[in-house]
């Protein structure tokens, strides 16, 4: 059975390029958008890459600073410098 | 050119040094003497190194990121302050939701604030230490800017300003309390399943996504910014439930008939919590954005799935209450708002009947309950109210020993009959609103004949304020615990007619008229 990771964001100018890298890199991603927020569901598994953001955002950017926007998430978390990665039955 | 220079240390390499490098062994007393309550529940520990916490939040970073969150808040709070921004919600009705959630929720965090506190203290190793400790800063801080975005309403409208003392004392909030005290007087690790995995993964997705979504869509920015700035903590909160979770069952083989014995209780005891936050999201929204059934798929049945399939490698399974939860999701936000309904004078905030278009989309989002079993209710209560009847139900509530709800969902399989179970214990009946609840009481009955239940002391005279003979002869409980509540008359009633209505109104047309 698939199961879906999940992530959930406020909506500002940082995340709409965060849920843009999102997108190019979880092929099957789903966005639904609700008020003042944003969910990606991936079945699976669902990676942020650090490189894909920073070049959507045009700058550095640090992973632990999705801290800042997160409002919830769904499956086991992984995370290191480079990728925050979220997956079920893996 | 762009010279980079490569940072010193990996996340994962950052996270060791400072964290589990910084702590140590005692030397002067024997470990299990320093940390004894990691025993006595039976979990059984092997090697506490190998618990991580997934995010490698270090405390310097974790200090960093929270002071922004808080720069961030308190910004669009003075902005939404100065600008008369609780003018700008939808419907003065909107307000009531704010009260329920004053009452109900900052004491909850502050009694998680306590729980991870002491927790953080007990457990062994330095990961499972830094990550209560961080917690309990974030627990402290949702109690605290939870108050104080809504401190600014209780400048205008009635019932908030005694919410402190009401928490421990009226009917109403003691399921929420009594969700605590059970979780806070646990062990440990029964504390971990209790707040971090059932109350974050289950409870606080439906509280902070859906209705705070539904806050925003409502125009309350105060209450948007404190809930997703609170819900911003929550992604680690339940991390740090699951991470525990998978620790126990990966430690021992003979944890699992425990920790599944945690999972099945606390999971029912957040589901029967959640009856009053969905009523929140299907009756007290004036502009809704999903109803309580919807969320309930997403956030627990299709999340719930997911995490149980996953954990069934160690052997765990469904709760045993997940079929009748997905039954009652039909049936539970309704049998609540009736509930508060007919006691229009023993609550802080107003009721009312929903207008026509709110009963329609309630049609609508409940195609299978909501004409059957409920329309006709209201339809009959709206006619009585507006022939000067309004009804008004004057007696104590029967509550469940276990949840503390008052006793008035429906007995499984049929919608039409109130479910009641007993249990005698020691020559005296205690009485239950479900199955699971009864269980749970027949699993500790030594705990639970503790519980705090408002109408028993009412009439036990114990709710009297002070001066009140409550041996006189002509003594009658009810007369009193209004006053022993500090309630507010110009907060109780219907929302139709109140003080709140006339100045949200007269407010309003000041704000857009000269």
């Amino acid at each position: 059975m698939t199961s879906n990771a999940f992530i959930a964001f406020q909506t500002n100018d940082v995340t709409r390029s965060i849920v843009e890298a999102i997108v190019e890199d979880n092929p099957g991603a789903i966005v639904v958008e609700q008020p003042a927020m944003v969910k990606i569901d991936v079945p699976d598994r669902l990676v942020i890459r650090r490189t894909s953001v920073e070049e959507k955002l045009g700058r550095d950017f640090d992973l632990q600073e999705l801290q800042l926007h997160l409002i919830t998430i769904s499956g086991h978390l992984d995370e290191t410098d480079d990728e925050f990665t979220l997956s079920w039955n893996s | 050119m762009d010279m980079k220079t490569s940072k010193k240390l990996g996340l994962k390499e950052r996270y060791t040094m400072m964290t589990r490098d910084l702590a140590w062994d005692t030397t002067y007393q024997p470990m299990d003497k320093v940390f004894p309550q990691v025993g006595y529940e039976g979990i059984k520990i092997h090697d506490w190194d190998k618990w991580e916490d997934p995010f490698r939040l270090t405390m310097d970073a974790y200090w960093k990121y929270q002071a922004e969150k808080e720069r961030k808040l308190y910004a669009i709070l003075d902005a939404f302050n100065q600008n008369n921004g609780h003018l700008s919600v939808t419907d003065g009705r909107y307000i009531n939701v704010l009260k329920l959630f004053l009452g109900s929720t900052p004491p909850l965090e502050l009694m998680a604030a306590r729980g991870f506190s002491m927790v953080g203290r007990q457990m062994v190793g330095a990961g499972p230490r830094v990550a209560c400790q961080m917690q309990a800063v974030d627990e402290y801080r949702h109690f605290q800017t939870q108050i104080h975005s809504i401190s600014n309403y209780n400048k205008f409208y009635n019932g908030m300003d005694e919410f402190a003392h009401q928490q421990s004392r009226m009917w109403y909030l003691s399921d929420g309390k009594s969700f605590f005290d059970d979780a806070i007087t646990a062990g440990p690790f029964e504390f971990m399943v209790a707040i971090g995995f059932a109350f974050e993964y289950v409870l606080t997705n439906i509280l902070f996504v859906p209705f705070i979504s539904g806050a925003a869509y409502n125009g309350d920015m105060a209450a948007m910014t404190v809930g997703f700035s609170a819900q911003s903590d929550e992604a680690r909160h339940m991390t740090l439930g699951l991470e525990c979770i998978k620790f126990m069952l990966e430690q021992d083989p003979d944890n699992l008939a425990i920790v599944q014995r945690w999972i099945d209780k606390w999971t029912w005891r957040g589901t029967r919590k959640l009856a009053s936050v969905g009523m929140m999201m299907d009756y007290m929204l004036p502009k809704r954005i999903m109803s309580f059934k919807e969320a309930w798929e997403i956030y627990f049945e299709q999340n719930g799935a997911a995490l149980f399939t996953d954990l069934a490698r160690y052997g765990v399974t469904i709760p045993k209450c997940f079929a009748q939860t997905v039954e009652e999701k039909e049936h539970v936000t309704h049998q609540s708002w009736l509930g508060f309904y007919m006691k229009p004078e023993s609550t802080p905030f107003h009721t009312w009947i929903p207008g026509p278009d709110e009963l329609d989309w309630l049609s609508e989002k409940y195609p299978n309950t909501f004409d059957k079993y409920y329309r006709p209710m209201y339809e009959y209560l709206d006619a009585q109210e507006k022939a000067g009847n309004r009804f008004n139900n004057k007696t104590q509530p029967m509550n469940c020993q276990v949840c503390v709800n008052t006793i008035k969902y429906n007995e499984p399989g049929d919608p039409m009959e109130m479910c009641f179970r007993e249990t005698v214990y020691q020559g005296e009946k205690f009485h239950f609103c479900s199955g699971h609840c009864q269980e749970i009481f027949e699993d500790e009955p030594e705990k639970y004949i503790q519980t705090y239940i408002s109408s028993h002391q009412a009439l036990q005279g114990n709710c009297a304020p002070e001066g009140v003979d409550t041996h006189a002869p002509d003594f009658n409980p009810g007369s009193h615990i209004a006053d022993y509540w500090r309630l507010d008359p110009r907060a109780t009633g219907d929302f139709n007619g109140s003080e709140d209505q006339k100045n949200f109104a007269a407010w309003r047309d000041l704000a857009t008229k000269n």
